[in-house]
């Protein structure tokens, strides 16, 4: 829709703008949630794509994907054969809400930045290890998806500071995968999105997404047996698992353990 | 760098917040709609560089230098791309406000894609079709064959982007106008700060109640006035909910009315609100209309009860003793709204003489008409309401929510103006289907005879009446006058609440309360051991029976003709058959629902239609009539009902509809009367002008046996072309005119039976469906392609509200799903095929035979997939949606064991990093 009270957009902005920014400023990465809702409070954007940075690039050491990658390049990433887990990629991106025409736009951190619990790239950045590469008007730092996504529609990125990048360490992709999402309709916004993948020192990692509030990761240094695993999910607090239109929270926390399980039998199976 | 559109370059900038859609439409490429303005829907998909994105969610200024190409680009009437001649082929589309945008994606699917089209499609939202025919488009199937098949005469401009929608027109000078909407469910407005809105660059007035009429109307529309009550004015200075429109902003554009309603400043005195229906009846109560007075048609305001009826038939305490099994519950329905594609739009301006024209998206444009001038003080003949192709309705354009404020506006500012609502104001603003609690009491014998009904049925109409009674009445009747039962009873009360108004939706009310009596027969039939086929079959009514409701009059209704038991057998045998899908693996359980529905063929109390056809000087027909048309289809019968008395081919009759500058009246498009109603006045139309051509014909060339052939009369070897006779016929100054009317009465009756097999999983509770079939009792079905769509698209829609759909209102009274992604309308993905099949009756009251099925197939749908959940899971629904959450939530209760144990604990959990 038409953001009205936009007076200005800058379309080329260096990383001069992070210190220029004020409040009224967003920065655009696709504009595919931007332009989704009113934002009367906003008056100038900051166009990601203006810095023109590469959308992805792999080498030996992992991929490394830019915040303004959009979702359409990514899912057509094609991985070295050895990344197991780069089938995760796919999936993740069919499991957003918006369409493949919403793909053309929406980008890798836009998707992380609005750090909604269903939010697919962050599901699959937090399952495989992602470095979150930060620009701040005083410097870059790196951070976890755990500790950048830090809440239903929370983040720990403070005003004005930009998602720059994220690499996906090659140990990572090298891992098996599993993964299981469900929704309240056939391809509706996930009510439950859980990755688990196991390491060649078989370390499992169950990253649990959508159902909660926040993207979680259990690790445990084998397969742990079901009862453990059920039991730590079941230990989650009630205010860790989200409930919106898109779920009750009694019936995340049933379906997220459904799923577990399911993960469970079939990382086990050899 | 330039804009290129469809290979045509501009040099127009985009303002800096423009998204893609409004820069391409004020470039004059009007295809691109607008559904949702929010990524969701993708009516607005255009392709950048060949690909395609949503382009209300696309910065404008992102197309820089890349090729756009809109529906206009893709192909023309000429010259069709192979989809859009494809979506003709199979009829994919019904209103078309989806279709452009339907044709830019799949015209862009690759193989793949079209091998997942419940993915590919999760970003096209269609309302009217069920998506059967839009998948058959892209398949490649071909349905329309010119002759019983006909295709809609509208499909050529509609797969084109060509066909004109209400906001599809930008006339000189336009203003626009933006709600100011009340940010309290229930208030006072004390004052008016106007002056800071005014300074804005380009607001040129702002309306409120000071400058509205006092008069109270009801924005529910009717042949008759005082069937709704007189309780809402165009401004009000009381709020009664939240959304409800406090001030009209008029400005040069969108966006300074936008920011006039910003800038308005207006002081309230919050009231105490009351959302619930029971409560609102309960005394001490908020009241939300107690300054009405006696003439206003509220039944008791000291109450909030705007209907209220109590009627028993028969002794039904005597029946309950009688019963060997009596089932008693509460059925609950939901809020659910229309979500028609094309947003409620009108374009006022006044001409040069004073008379004032609103071209509209409405299902009445006469009753608009009608309350318009009423309203404002105008004479009727100084009125025109028209509109061009409607982009959905479902009942919910049966109702005046935009015109009168576009009216207003032109008056005051002497200017065009336009009021073109968003998809959350739709939500928040407009109208939704009553929710209604049904309490029931049933009663049979052990051999399935039933022995007594009573219902309670509590509608909650929000915050005004527009249609309360009507909705109530009519879900009381058909709903229990298809079964004979000795002794019925039923109280009804329909309630103001602090909520959005409830209104006309498909069906009207008979969806609520055949969900709890299709609901509780099937629980009668489970207990007694009873087949619930067999059970239905022993109660249902037969041909001569007495039909009651609330009364045992039976008034203007006819068994006209009866094909209920050949639905139920339809249906029967195929769930015998077996199921088009294999139950899936794993931990599902499986069940089968049936359940019917009856509805009169035409609204009760008048449903008027005039036609008048003319022959014109090439030859060809020229046909007006009132009624609109919107995905209804009900133009395509007219064009195959005149063509077939005219022994014309039906491209030469030519439609001019929903105009009231076309002279005649007409009740309007709702009740799904197009057919019957408007068709009726068509046939007599067009029967009379072939007397008039037959008369005309002897009247020049004396009277023998001339009959009417394919564009000329013919005697014998004798052959008189039309346009000879047309030109013979001017030059002697005659009008060869035909012209029809019907009253709408008498009144016949028409059934549907759905039957599902359903998969439900026992953990998850998610539900699929198996199998889907309806029979529909249509009479002579005119076009069985097009009545097909119908039903199809009806039962999708009540998919939507028997297991998706939930208009929530948050304790304050506020929407708070105001968006698709929220309000989960089906896509693609969340229908099934629906078997449909027609029973083969010849009804003696309708057109043809016909009968009417537009918003029955609605009906039954509901009850029979709660029917077959039941029959899956042990576990009787009685609210919906039957959304897998809830359906969960049930199942856990009933073997907590099967669940996992997952207690809450607040200790940190082992493993977790």
């Amino acid at each position: 829709m038409d953001l009205n009270s936009i007076v200005d957009v800058i379309e080329r902005p260096d990383r001069g703008a992070l210190a220029d920014w004020q409040p009224g400023d967003a920065w655009l990465g696709g504009g595919t949630w931007l332009f989704s809702e009113p934002q009367p409070d906003l008056n100038r954007l900051l166009d990601l794509r203006g810095f023109g940075w590469t959308p992805l690039a792999a080498d030996a050491d992992g991929l490394t994907i830019s915040a303004t990658c959009r979702i359409a390049d990514l899912e057509r990433f094609l991985a070295p054969p050895e990344w197991q887990a780069a089938g995760l990629i796919p999936l993740c991106c069919r499991a957003l809400l918006g369409s493949f025409k919403v793909w053309n736009g929406a980008t890798v951190g836009g998707n992380i930045c609005l750090a909604l619990p269903a939010g697919p790239i962050t599901a699959l950045a937090t399952a495989l290890d992602a470095a979150c590469l930060i620009w701040g008007r005083d410097g870059d730092r790196e951070q976890s998806v755990t500790d950048l996504v830090i809440g239903a529609g929370r983040t720990s990125l403070a005003p004005g500071e930009i998602l720059r990048q994220i690499r996906l360490p090659a140990a990572a992709l090298r891992r098996r995968a599993a993964f299981r999402q469900i929704s309240l309709t056939p391809q509706g916004r996930s009510g439950a999105l859980l990755i688990g993948t196991r390491d060649r020192d078989r370390t499992f990692r169950l990253t649990v997404t959508a159902s909660t509030t926040r993207p979680l990761v259990f690790a445990y240094p084998a397969l742990p047996d079901r009862a453990t695993l059920l039991g730590d999910l079941a230990a989650l607090p009630d205010d860790l698992l989200f409930e919106d239109v898109h779920g009750r929270r009694a019936w995340r926390r049933v379906v997220m353990a459904h799923l577990a399980g399911e993960i469970l039998d079939e990382l086990a199976a050899s | 760098m330039s804009y290129s559109v469809n290979g045509s370059v501009t040099e127009a900038e985009p303002r800096p917040g423009q998204c893609l859609r409004t820069f391409l439409r004020e470039n004059g490429w009007l295809g691109v709609k607008k559904g949702c303005d929010a990524g969701d829907c993708g009516a607005c998909t255009v392709w950048l560089d060949g690909e395609p994105v949503h382009s209300c969610i696309t910065p404008a200024f992102r197309a820089r230098g890349l090729a756009v190409t809109t529906i206009e680009g893709l192909g023309t009437a000429e010259a069709l791309h192979p989809m859009q001649q494809a979506f003709l082929d199979a009829q994919g589309f019904q209103c078309g406000f989806c279709t452009a945008g339907m044709i830019m994606t799949a015209a862009a699917l690759d193989q793949g894609q079209k091998a997942d089209l419940p993915a590919a499609l999760k970003g096209n939202l269609c309302r009217c079709t069920g998506y059967r025919a839009i998948a058959d488009a892209i398949d490649g199937h071909v349905h329309a064959d010119g002759t019983r098949n006909l295709g809609a005469p509208a499909g050529p401009a509609v797969v084109t982007g060509a066909a004109r929608f209400t906001a599809d027109v930008a006339p000189a000078g336009l203003l626009h106008v933006k709600l100011l909407r009340s940010p309290h469910a229930h208030a006072r407005v004390v004052a008016f700060h106007r002056t800071a809105a005014l300074t804005v660059p380009g607001v040129v007035a702002i309306l409120s109640h000071e400058d509205a009429p006092a008069a109270l109307f009801s924005t529910g529309r009717h042949e008759i006035d005082t069937d709704d009550p007189f309780d809402t004015r165009i401004f009000d200075c009381v709020m009664r909910f939240r959304g409800q429109r406090v001030a009209a902003v008029v400005a040069e554009s969108e966006a300074a009315a936008e920011a006039g309603c910003r800038a308005l400043v207006v002081d309230y005195e919050v009231l105490p609100a009351v959302l619930d229906p029971e409560a609102a009846m309960a005394p001490g109560a908020p009241l939300l209309h107690a300054d009405k007075g006696e003439g206003a048609g509220i039944h008791d305001p000291s109450r909030n009860v705007v209907a209220e009826f109590h009627s028993e038939i028969g002794d039904t305490e005597a029946g309950f003793a009688a019963a060997d099994a009596v089932h008693e519950g509460t059925y609950r329905s939901q809020r659910v709204q229309h979500a028609h594609l094309e947003t409620h739009c009108a374009i006022a301006w006044t001409d040069p003489d004073g008379s004032l024209s609103v071209r509209t998206s409405t299902q009445v444009p006469f009753l608009t008409r009608r309350a318009l001038a009423g309203l404002l003080g105008l004479p009727l003949d100084r009125v025109r309401v028209f509109c061009e192709r409607v982009g959905g309705g479902f009942g919910g354009k049966q109702e005046m929510l935009v015109e009168d404020v576009a009216a207003l506006a032109a008056l005051r500012t002497g200017r065009p103006v336009k009021l073109e609502l968003t998809r959350e104001e739709q939500f928040t603003s407009t109208t939704t289907r009553h929710p209604i609690a049904v309490g029931i009491r049933i009663g049979a014998r052990r051999d399935g005879t039933l022995t007594a009904i009573a219902l309670r049925a509590v509608s909650d109409t929000g915050a005004y009446g527009n249609h309360a009674g009507g909705v109530l009445h009519h879900g009381c009747g058909e709903s229990i006058a298809v079964y004979n039962v000795p002794a019925k009873k039923v109280e009804g009360f329909a309630v103001y609440t602090n909520n959005v108004p409830a209104g006309a939706f498909r069906g009207y009310g008979l969806s609520q309360i055949i969900f709890a009596v299709e609901s509780a027969i099937d629980e009668l039939a489970c207990r007694l051991g009873i087949d619930p086929v067999e059970m239905r079959r022993r109660n249902i009514i037969r041909p001569g029976d007495l039909m009651i409701g609330t009364s045992t009059d039976q008034g203007d209704v006819e068994y006209g003709s009866y094909g209920l038991d050949q639905c139920l057998n339809l249906v029967e045998n195929a769930l015998v058959r077996g199921a088009a899908l294999p139950a899936p693996s794993g931990d599902w359980a499986t069940g089968r629902g049936v359940a019917l529905s009856m509805i009169h063929t035409i609204p009760p109390r008048g449903h008027i239609a005039e036609a008048a056809i003319t022959l014109r000087s090439d030859g060809r027909f020229h046909l007006r009539v009132g009624t609109a048309e919107f995905g209804n289809g009900s133009t395509t019968t007219h064009q195959q009902i005149a063509a077939e008395v005219l022994a014309a081919v039906p491209g030469d009759i030519l439609i001019r509809q929903s105009d009231t500058d076309g002279g005649g009246h007409d009740t309007g498009a709702y009740g799904s009367t197009g057919l019957v109603v408007a068709g009726r006045a068509v046939l007599r139309a067009a029967e009379d002008l072939r007397a008039r051509l037959l008369a005309e014909a002897a009247n020049l060339y004396g009277p023998t046996s001339w009959r009417l052939t394919a564009g000329a009369v013919v005697d014998g070897p004798r052959r008189l072309p039309l346009s000879d006779l047309a030109a013979r016929a001017e030059a002697a100054a005659i009008r060869i005119e035909g012209t029809g009317r019907f009253d709408g009465t008498p009144r016949s009756i028409a059934f549907n039976v759905q039957g599902f097999r359903v998969a439900v999983h026992r953990v998850t509770g998610a539900i699929r469906i198996l199998q889907s079939v309806q029979a529909a009792d249509a009479g002579y079905v005119v076009n069985p392609m097009q009545c097909r769509g119908q039903v199809e698209g009806g039962v999708a829609q009540a998919i939507g509200a028997a297991l998706y759909e939930h208009l929530d209102i948050d304790d304050e009274g506020r929407v708070t799903t105001p968006v698709f992604r929220a309000y989960h309308i089906p896509a693609f993905a969340d229908v099934p095929r629906t078997e449909v099949l027609f029973a083969e009756t010849h009804d003696r009251l309708g057109p043809l035979g016909a009968k009417s099925m537009s918003e029955s197939p609605f009906n039954p749908v509901a009850p029979a997939l709660a029917n077959a959940v039941r029959d899956a899971t042990g576990v009787r629904f009685t609210a919906l949606p039957l959304a897998a959450d809830r359906i969960f939530e049930a199942l856990s209760d009933l073997k907590a064991p099967r669940a996992p144990v997952l207690a809450s604990g607040t200790a940190r959990p082992s493993g977790l990093v």
